[in-house]
């Protein structure tokens, strides 16, 4: 336990509720949340934080809305989804990003043995990374003939796993299904409108037995989910979201707004303790295997050490046994600058949102950009950086890259980082949307 | 529980009211036969031939009863752990498999571990604590102008409490105290609305449908309207209160649930009271209230209490689905998180758990048969 660390010449906030409950789901990328608590950086906020897992991602949402939960880990897609009114309509805010990555697509053995002898092969005889769908499409389209669509699974319709696998999926031709159909008027809440495959919600940690029990036959999670298909010998992981955009936003720290105008000192100072949390995790790969062993404690994740260790400490096993690869960035804390809340990620879940129907109509550039200043407040972390900077726990240098974004006006340079190869740029986000084939525009 | 209606203008009825038998006081004399009917009237059947063995009672037949009685669970107790153990080694998929007796018992040592780990946790917090008040107050020290509010944080910090990891038997404590808010709500909705059931045929008319319509609802389509209402009706409290939302929420649906048997056996037991009682009461000339009071209550608590029996059997049953889907921190919440660890050890730690919802229930069931047999007439076979 650590006691008031740091210097004793700075100041501390004066919050204004100093007992909070964090909700979080089963994952490993709630570590920030874990360690913030467990390494006593809540504490030296004079914090008593109380963390509860949460059963699945609709009842953490709702329980941060009527006002159970202070805050909790999310999907970067819920406060967005929350605030423009897809499914639950409430006005949810972030200023912490969790984590960057930390996700794979795994699929069933018998769907890899019939993919593997599509997937390109490198000299060492292991396959050739990123691995595009195109080995899955001749599948597909069999079961199509056959009249039937391949079901997978994902954790919610505006996660990162939903966006991820269809971007994925549509990039080699493969439809994902739409919500909404404007040559018929149709709306699907299930997403399946002409689609080549099923794409239906399941937990994260009930995603290795669905897959075991056949109902699905392949599924994009989070860790340790993808790691324990591969120890138990049921699934093999073929991409992972890094492969399918370099550094793409996983989870965030969700408050409604209305507690963080209650609240803005308690804001200021659990994010000062999520910032140094993350910082932490990012210092070291023995800081990561440590983590590994807290996140495996029962009350936090709760699945075996060995297995989140894998990805935690930077290597990810595809195929068990043959395909094992080194991926230092499989799971981004802190670095490039992964904690800030940039605009352009909220912008890009958006225009997400448009391409596959959850909204239904065109907006202009200017919405977009609107709607990711409501959603994202990087203000917030920026007092908590100057206090954390007071406090003399960090230097000016260590934030070099926030200062940057802060001059950026909180956007990301363009970037073709994708699997596709297409270009990204948050400013303008009509033109993005326009270049998919796939997608409605 | 009372005996009912002792008045004695009752006493040409056709139940006379029995005394209860009374446990043997100093300088009686032991009456074997007494002390093996109270033993039989409080669920305790497994004691009265032991009582009667020591009255000397047909030493020969008590022995055997005894024996038997003892021998035979623990024999059928063996065969199904043997069963267990063999099927735990059948059943085994590749990424689960079911816990064998072994693994349950290492569970339930982790689990107790698990609190004493917390126990000694939460010293350590207070120890923390004491740390950082003492800290804040030297802050206070070196700088004057912020003074007081260091001070009032140093007040602040030192009168705070443990807001720890759930153990496992705090969460059993959750479950009992949410089934009892749920259940003591069932009842007083329940009997009230199933007197009235009773009393007036036209209500029971009125009534009929919707109690019918509602009775097969299952707790998982109850939740979502019940989470409304608690949000709706309850302010958030502290983190480290006990009365959080969610027990409300999860107690709610345990009363949805279980208030079903208690109306309707309440209704049939009032509806069926004996005539004769009422011609009485007429001649008396009570008024309604005391006729509901004195003669339809008494006469129809054996069906009542059936009712209560039965709906805090459901209760119970539904409470752990409730918890599940509210969040609250009972045993559903326990076996829904072990559920989502995923390993076997957390599986193992879910059949100690439905050891322990078993148990419970067991325990709950006969509270209740025992307090059905009191108000239970010794004419009419219990229930």
């Amino acid at each position: 336990m650590a006691t008031l660390a740091g210097s004793a010449h700075a100041d501390l906030l004066d919050v204004e509720k100093d007992t909070l409950k964090f909700g979080f789901i089963k994952l490993t990328d709630c570590a920030p949340i874990v360690i913030a608590k467990e390494k006593g950086y809540f504490d030296d906020e004079l914090l008593t934080v109380e963390l509860e897992a949460q059963g699945n991602w609709k009842e953490l949402l709702n329980r941060v809305i009527n006002g159970d939960l202070d805050g909790a880990h999310m999907l970067a897609g819920q406060p967005i989804g929350a605030t423009i009114g897809f499914g639950t309509q409430a006005e949810v805010v972030t200023a912490y990003s969790l984590d960057y990555n930390g996700n794979g697509i795994t699929v069933s053995n018998q769907i890899w043995s019939e993919m593997k002898p599509n997937v390109t092969m490198g000299e060492d005889g292991k396959p050739v990374h990123p691995i595009p769908a195109d080995s899955l499409k001749p599948i597909v389209d069999k079961a199509l003939a056959g009249g039937n669509k391949l079901k997978m699974g994902m954790v919610f319709p505006v996660s990162t796993h939903n966006y991820e696998i269809r971007y994925w999926l549509a990039a080699s031709g493969i439809n994902p299904g739409f919500y909404f159909d404007p040559s018929t008027g149709q709306s699907d809440v299930a997403g399946f409108l002409n689609g080549d495959v099923e794409l239906s919600v399941t937990p994260p940690p009930q995603m290795p037995q669905t897959l075991e029990a056949g109902t699905i036959v392949g599924y994009c999670v989070g860790e340790p989910w993808n790691q324990v298909a591969v120890s138990k010998k049921i699934g093999v992981p073929v991409t992972t979201n890094y492969d399918i955009w370099k550094n793409n936003p996983e989870k965030v720290f969700g408050v409604t707004k209305g507690w963080g105008e209650e609240n803005p000192n308690t804001w200021i100072a659990v994010t000062k303790a999520l910032i140094r949390a993350g910082y932490w995790l990012d210092e070291s790969f023995e800081n990561r295997d440590e983590a590994a062993k807290i996140l495996s404690e029962p009350q936090y994740v709760g699945a075996p050490y060995e297995v989140i260790r894998n990805s935690m400490t930077g290597t990810f096993e595809f195929e068990p046994g043959v395909d094992i690869r080194d991926m230092p960035d499989f799971n981004v804390f802190f670095r490039y600058n992964a904690s800030y809340p940039y605009y352009s990620d909220c912008v890009w879940f958006l225009t997400q949102m448009i391409r596959w129907g959850q909204i239904e109509e065109q907006k202009s550039d200017e919405w977009f950009a609107e709607t990711a200043k409501k959603i994202y407040v990087p203000e917030v972390y920026m007092k908590a950086v100057e206090e954390l900077i007071d406090d003399g726990h960090f230097t000016k240098e260590d934030f070099k890259l926030a200062y940057a974004a802060v001059e950026d006006g909180g956007y990301k340079p363009a970037t073709t980082d994708f699997i596709d190869g297409l270009e990204y740029d948050g400013a303008k986000p009509n033109d993005y949307i326009k270049r998919f084939e796939i997608g409605l525009k | 529980m009372s005996t009912p209606a002792t008045d004695s203008t009752l006493s040409a009825s056709s139940v006379p009211p029995t005394p209860l038998p009374s446990k043997p006081k100093k300088g009686f004399k032991y009456n074997p036969n007494k002390v093996a009917h109270v033993c039989d009237k409080l669920g305790l059947g497994y004691f009265s031939p032991i009582a009667r063995l020591i009255g000397r009672d047909e030493p020969a037949k008590q022995l055997k009863a005894i024996a038997l009685n003892t021998f035979l669970p623990i024999l059928a107790f063996a065969v199904f752990l043997i069963a267990w153990n063999s099927i735990a080694a059948i059943v085994v998929t590749e990424s689960q498999k079911i816990p064998s007796p072994a693994e349950t018992w290492a569970a339930w040592e982790s689990m107790v571990e698990f609190a004493e780990i917390e126990k000694q946790k939460e010293a350590e917090f207070l120890e923390t604590i004491e740390t950082r008040a003492t800290g804040l107050e030297e802050r206070a020290l070196a700088k004057p102008e912020r003074a007081e509010f260091y001070l009032e944080k140093a007040a602040e910090a030192r009168s705070k409490e443990y807001l720890g990891n759930k153990t496992f038997f705090d969460q059993i404590y959750i479950s009992v105290v949410t089934i009892a808010v749920g259940f003591l709500a069932a009842s007083l909705i329940a009997i009230p609305i199933g007197i009235l059931c009773g009393v007036s045929p036209l209500f029971n008319i009125a009534v009929n449908p919707l109690v019918q319509l509602f009775k097969p609802v299952s707790p998982l389509a109850w939740f979502p309207i019940v989470f409304v209402i608690t949000t709706w009706g309850i302010e958030s409290p502290e983190p480290t209160s006990i009365w959080q939302r969610a027990l409300f929420s999860s107690a709610g649906v345990v009363t949805l649930c279980s208030l079903w048997p208690t109306l309707i056996n309440t209704a049939v037991g009032v509806a069926s009271v004996d005539k004769d009682h009422l011609n009485v009461a007429k001649v008396l000339k009570l008024n309604w209230m005391q006729r509901i009071w004195k003669i339809v209550l008494p006469a129809s608590l054996p069906l009542i209490f059936t009712g209560l029996r039965v709906s805090i059997g459901v209760g119970w049953m539904v409470l752990i689905a409730a918890d599940m889907m509210a969040q609250n921190q009972g045993l559903g919440k326990f076996v829904w998180d072990m559920y989502q660890n995923g390993r076997i050890e957390s599986f193992a730690q879910i059949t100690v758990a439905i050891f322990f919802i078993g148990g419970i229930g067991f325990l709950l069931d006969r509270i209740m048969l025992v307090m059905q047999r009191l108000v239970t007439f010794e004419e009419q076979p219990g229930v």
